[in-house]
Parts: C-alpha cells; sequence; structure tokens
C-alpha cells in the first residue's frame, strides 16, 4: 500500500473510529495488567477472555448488542474465578481451566444454535476495524476512562493489597473487595479490548506490554507507565500495520497488535538481561564479622599474574567494605601494597 | 522492660483457633503490657505462628476472645497502632517494585482514601528504610535484594505506619548475619521508643538480649510463660546421657550390637 492510500485510509471515519479505540485499549489494558501480573495471576484475562466468548454468543442468539451481554458474562466469570482462587479449593488452577474451556465451547456451541456461522465469531475472537459504529467507540473510550481512573486512583491501596493481602488485612484494607474490583475491572478491559484485538489475543496486550515494561524499571510506577506506553504504542502501531496490508488480504488487527507488542519484548530482553547481569556484578559483597586479617592470603604468589588493577582494567571493581575488589577469572582481587589478597 | 503493672495491649483469653477441623491452638491466655518485648518460641508446629495470626485477626477463632488495646480484634479500627510482619521469604512480586514503594505501603493505614502522601507521610518512610540501614538502596528494586535485606524491607513497611504494637513472624529465619544484626538494631530502637514487640522466633540469636519474656508454646498451647530461658530448656528435646531404660528385653546374638550402645543422644 502507497503512503497516499494510507493517507486516504486515515482520513476515513472507521479508522478514526479504531485509531482512538486503540490508543485508549492500550492504555487501559496493561495499567490493569500490572496488578495481574503483580498477583501472579497473567493467565487471569485469558481465562475472563474464554468465557465472554460465550457472552458474545448469547448477545448473538438473543439479537441484543454482544458487547453488553460480554460484559455481564465476563463480570460473573471473573467473580467467579475471584471466588475459587480464594477458597483455595484443592486444585485452584484446574477448576479455572474447567471454567476456561466451558466458556469456548459453550460459546461456540451457543453460536452454532444462533445459526451465526464461524465469521461473526471471528470478529470478536480476533478484533475487526471496520465493526466499530460510533457508539461502541464511546462505550470504549468511557470504559477505558473509568478503569485508568480506579487503577491510577487507588495505586497504593491496589499495590498494598497485589503485593501482600495478609499485610494488607492487618493494616484494615479490606482485601476481598479490592482482589474482586480487580477482578472485575479485567473483565470490563477484556470485553473494552474485544473489538481491536479480540477476546483470544486481549489477555497478550496486558501482559506483554509489562513484561517489556519490567525488562528496564526499577520501580512500579516506572513499570506502569512504561507499559501503557508500551501498549498504546502497540495497540496503534499494530492497527495501522493491519490496515495498510493489501486489500486482498484479511488480516484481523489482533495478531499484528500482539506480534508488535512481542516484538518490542523481545528487543528490550537483551537488554533487561545486560542490566540485571550488570547490577548483580556491582552488589558489594557483604563484609563478614570473621574477616579476620588471619584470613590474610596472598593472590598469585608465583608472579603468574602481573596485570594492574585500575578504573579501567575492564575487571568488574565490587564495593567490599571500605576497598574494592577486583573479580578476575572466578576469584576476587584486593589492591594490597605490591601484591593482591584474594577475598 | 518488663511490665507487671502497665496497660495491657494484647489480651487473649481462652483462644482456640480449629484450621481445617483440627484444633491447633487450645485454651490459650496471654497479656502483653505496654512496652513489653515478648518471645514467642517454640518447635516447628507449636502454634506460635497461628497464635500470632489468631491475635492480628487474620484467623477467625473457634472459641474465646482478644482484646486488642480494650477492643476486640474484629471491632478494631485504629490499624495505624499494630503493626504486622508476616512470614515470609520474599518482599518482591510479579513486577519490580523499589524499596521506597514497598515501604509505603505501611504508611497507608494513616493515610486517607486519595490523598496524596503529605511531608510527614515521606518523614516517617525515610525514617523507616533509615531505621533498618537500606537508607543507600531506597530506590532499588527489592528483586535484587538478598534475602536477609528483603526481610528488612518488610520490617520498615510494618514501621512505616508509626504503630505502638509489633507483631513479627520469624523475621530471622534464613538471614544473613549482617541482616540479623541490622534487625537486632533496629528492633532495639523500636524498643527503645516504647513499642511493644511480640516476635516469633525459632531461635534469637543476636536479638536474646532484647527479650523481656518468653512465652514457649508446645502442642497448641502455652507451655511457659516468664523470663527469658536459655536455649537448650525451650527445646528440651536433648535427651541427657546414661544409660537408656529399655522396655524389652535384649534378645541378642553372639555378634549383635545393642541399638542403646550404638546410638547417641537420639530422639
Amino acid at each position: 500500500m502507497s503512503p497516499v492510500e494510507l493517507l486516504d485510509l486515515l482520513s476515513r471515519d472507521f479508522m478514526q473510529r479504531a485509531l482512538l479505540a486503540a490508543l485508549f485499549t492500550g492504555l487501559a489494558a496493561p495499567a490493569i495488567g500490572t496488578f495481574l501480573v503483580q498477583r501472579r495471576l497473567a493467565l487471569l484475562g485469558d481465562g475472563i477472555g474464554h468465557v465472554a466468548v460465550t457472552g458474545v454468543a448469547l448477545g448473538l442468539l438473543t439479537g441484543t448488542s454482544p458487547t453488553w451481554t460480554a460484559v455481564v458474562v465476563a463480570i460473573l466469570g471473573a467473580v467467579l474465578i475471584e471466588v475459587i482462587r480464594e477458597q483455595g479449593h484443592t486444585n485452584g488452577d484446574v477448576a479455572l481451566a474447567l471454567l476456561f474451556y466451558g466458556g469456548l465451547a459453550g460459546g461456540v456451541l451457543i453460536t452454532g444454535l444462533a445459526g451465526q456461522g464461524a465469521n461473526k465469531l471471528q470478529a470478536y475472537l480476533f478484533g475487526s476495524i471496520t465493526s466499530l459504529s460510533d457508539a461502541d467507540v464511546w462505550f470504549t473510550l468511557a470504559l477505558a476512562v473509568v478503569i485508568l481512573a480506579v487503577t491510577l486512583g487507588l495505586l497504593p491501596r491496589l499495590f498494598a493489597v497485589a503485593s501482600d493481602p495478609e499485610f494488607a488485612k492487618v493494616a484494615g484494607l479490606r482485601v476481598r473487595f479490592y482482589n474482586l474490583l480487580i477482578a472485575v475491572l479485567a473483565a470490563i478491559t477484556v470485553t473494552v479490548a474485544m473489538r481491536t484485538v479480540g477476546l483470544l489475543l486481549v489477555s497478550a496486550l496486558m501482559i506483554v506490554p509489562v513484561a517489556t515494561s519490567q525488562q528496564m524499571a526499577r520501580s512500579f510506577r516506572t513499570t506502569l507507565a512504561g507499559a501503557m506506553a508500551v501498549g498504546a504504542v502497540a495497540a496503534v502501531g499494530g492497527l495501522l500495520i493491519a490496515a495498510s496490508f493489501p486489500a486482498n488480504t484479511t488480516v484481523a488487527p489482533g495478531p499484528t497488535i500482539v506480534l508488535l507488542a512481542l516484538a518490542m519484548f523481545a528487543a528490550t530482553w537483551p537488554v533487561g538481561v545486560w542490566l540485571r547481569r550488570r547490577s548483580r556484578l556491582a552488589e558489594p559483597f557483604p563484609i563478614l564479622t570473621d574477616d579476620s586479617p588471619d584470613d590474610h592470603e596472598v593472590g598469585h604468589a608465583d608472579g603468574e599474574h602481573l596485570h594492574q588493577h585500575g578504573d579501567d582494567c575492564g575487571h568488574p571493581a565490587v564495593e567490599h567494605g571500605d576497598h574494592v575488589d577486583y573479580v578476575h577469572d572466578g576469584h576476587r582481587h584486593a589492591p594490597h601494597g605490591e601484591h593482591y589478597d584474594e577475598h | 522492660m518488663l511490665n507487671t503493672a502497665g496497660t495491657p495491649v494484647v489480651e487473649a483469653r481462652d483462644v482456640t483457633v480449629t484450621l481445617g477441623g483440627r484444633p491447633v491452638l487450645r485454651g490459650n491466655n496471654l497479656t502483653v503490657r505496654e512496652g513489653e518485648f515478648v518471645a514467642l518460641m517454640g518447635a516447628n508446629g507449636s502454634g506460635k505462628s497461628t497464635l500470632v495470626r489468631a491475635l492480628t485477626g487474620l484467623l477467625p477463632l473457634t472459641q474465646g476472645s482478644v482484646l486488642l488495646f480494650g477492643t476486640a480484634v474484629g471491632d478494631f479500627r485504629a490499624r495505624h497502632r499494630i503493626g504486622y510482619v508476616p512470614q515470609r521469604g520474599t518482599a518482591a512480586g510479579g513486577v519490580p517494585a523499589n524499596v521506597r514503594e514497598v515501604v509505603a505501603s505501611g504508611r497507608l493505614t494513616r493515610r486517607g482514601l486519595l490523598r496524596p502522601t503529605s511531608r510527614a507521610d515521606r518523614a516517617a518512610i525515610d525514617d523507616a528504610i533509615g531505621v533498618v540501614g537500606l537508607s543507600a538502596k531506597a530506590s532499588d528494586s527489592v528483586s535484587t535484594l538478598s534475602g536477609g535485606q528483603q526481610q528488612r524491607v518488610l520490617i520498615a513497611r510494618a514501621l512505616a505506619g508509626e504503630p505502638d504494637l509489633f507483631f513479627l513472624d520469624e523475621p530471622a529465619a534464613g538471614v544473613d548475619l549482617p541482616s540479623q544484626l541490622a534487625l537486632a538494631d533496629a528492633l532495639r530502637i523500636l524498643s527503645e521508643r516504647g513499642a511493644s514487640v511480640v516476635l516469633v522466633a525459632h531461635e534469637l540469636g543476636p536479638l536474646e538480649p532484647l527479650v523481656d519474656r518468653a512465652v514457649v508454646m508446645r502442642g497448641g498451647r502455652v507451655a511457659y510463660d516468664g523470663p527469658p530461658l536459655p536455649q537448650d530448656d525451650v527445646h528440651g528435646h536433648h535427651h541427657p546421657g546414661g544409660p537408656a531404660h529399655d522396655h524389652a528385653p535384649h534378645v541378642g546374638s553372639p555378634f549383635d550390637t545393642f541399638q542403646s550402645q550404638t546410638r547417641e543422644g537420639g530422639r
């Protein structure tokens, strides 16, 4: 597709609506996803997405708006998942899996009963640019704003509950309420993202930006902000890529958005590995109380080692109490007069 | 300080806790008075952690009552007055969080909903990080810290709310020696500021000089309550030497060695 054609496409109403919806979805999904990753519930969004398929199918069967039925069923599913998880019945994850598959199978069955083909359902499973109406866009925007307002406004409390529920409970926070709030917000996010990314890939937009962001970030807030930025870029960029394929192909926006987010993860991952390795190497060695002079050990007394350690010698310099050790071939050299002590 | 006349901050009467149908704690009484430093000791599985969890309201009571500062634990709303350090190995979750963020969540008990952090909040958070000796690491991600340093972060989190009563569940378990010493320092500062401390510990180590009173649990009951005991008496499993008493006559063939002679001090 030529740049002129792309510009022409961008001036179309349906494309502008889709871009707006993608931008807000890309901001809201990682915001809630950060709390899911913090609680180690990265797959919760996927489970809710599967359950929401039944909601969409019910909408198709009864002739009401699939978006509204999906919201209702997704919230019910999310609350059920949260209750099962909280009760901690013997096999929480198996119970969740049963719910996921039940949701997907039920959805496909009901769609069949409604006499709708797979094509109709596919727009919800993998997203569709052209299916958005004006009302859909306003709906998406309003819900995304609610999600962002609640997650950012309650951030300190949600963070406390997500990172240590027992401490939060003793501190007087209503842990069950906040856990349910996260689950319900995740369900709403799933239905918001349904039109752009699709139900089967929505969880990726909640989780992959967080995984990308946490490669570089050291704090929760920067992870959250970075994830929102990555999500917005991936959602808008993926939509444009999907739109710029030739007209005779049928590329849904969901896969391009997710693949773009994964590409951003793949690009930052080596940086994250390098950063973590560097910070581990620079970690000071602990000062032990039994570091007495009796342990005085002279390194390489045989003179095999003639290298002069210094600021730029290339060996990692690591603090050790009041001096610096140089990490070298699996041991630690501390300069001492004419020679190096082994630490 | 041992305080036999002070105001009680914890009053547990006839505390019985049932977990999954099994009575884990049976009819325990415990009173902690203002400013006391009480060590809750005992073997693994003796119920000391369960008792602390019942005192903080984390576990429902099957029978009996717990009063915190004179109010039943279920109705207790002045949560900023208690600080809790749960028994867990790590302060890190699935997402990186820095030391300051984790410690700041301990200040929530004194912050209203949607209210931004005030100057007093920030001062309390910085002070708490300083007391555990992690000021230089305040903006490091907790997942990069050692286990002992993470434990200190959890203690700083409990400190940040400036509580009068601390519950610490095995803070020294599996912690490196520098962190154990920093921990002892932090607890000494707390105690000197007049806080009451209930500490669950399997062994005291460097914390021993701080303890005013030891409560030893055995089989879900308080077995001893009084001045601290030497380590050996607490566990009391060390069988004295001397001839073992046999309940069955020896039937030994000529080349048998008697089991009681080869075993030394076994259980």
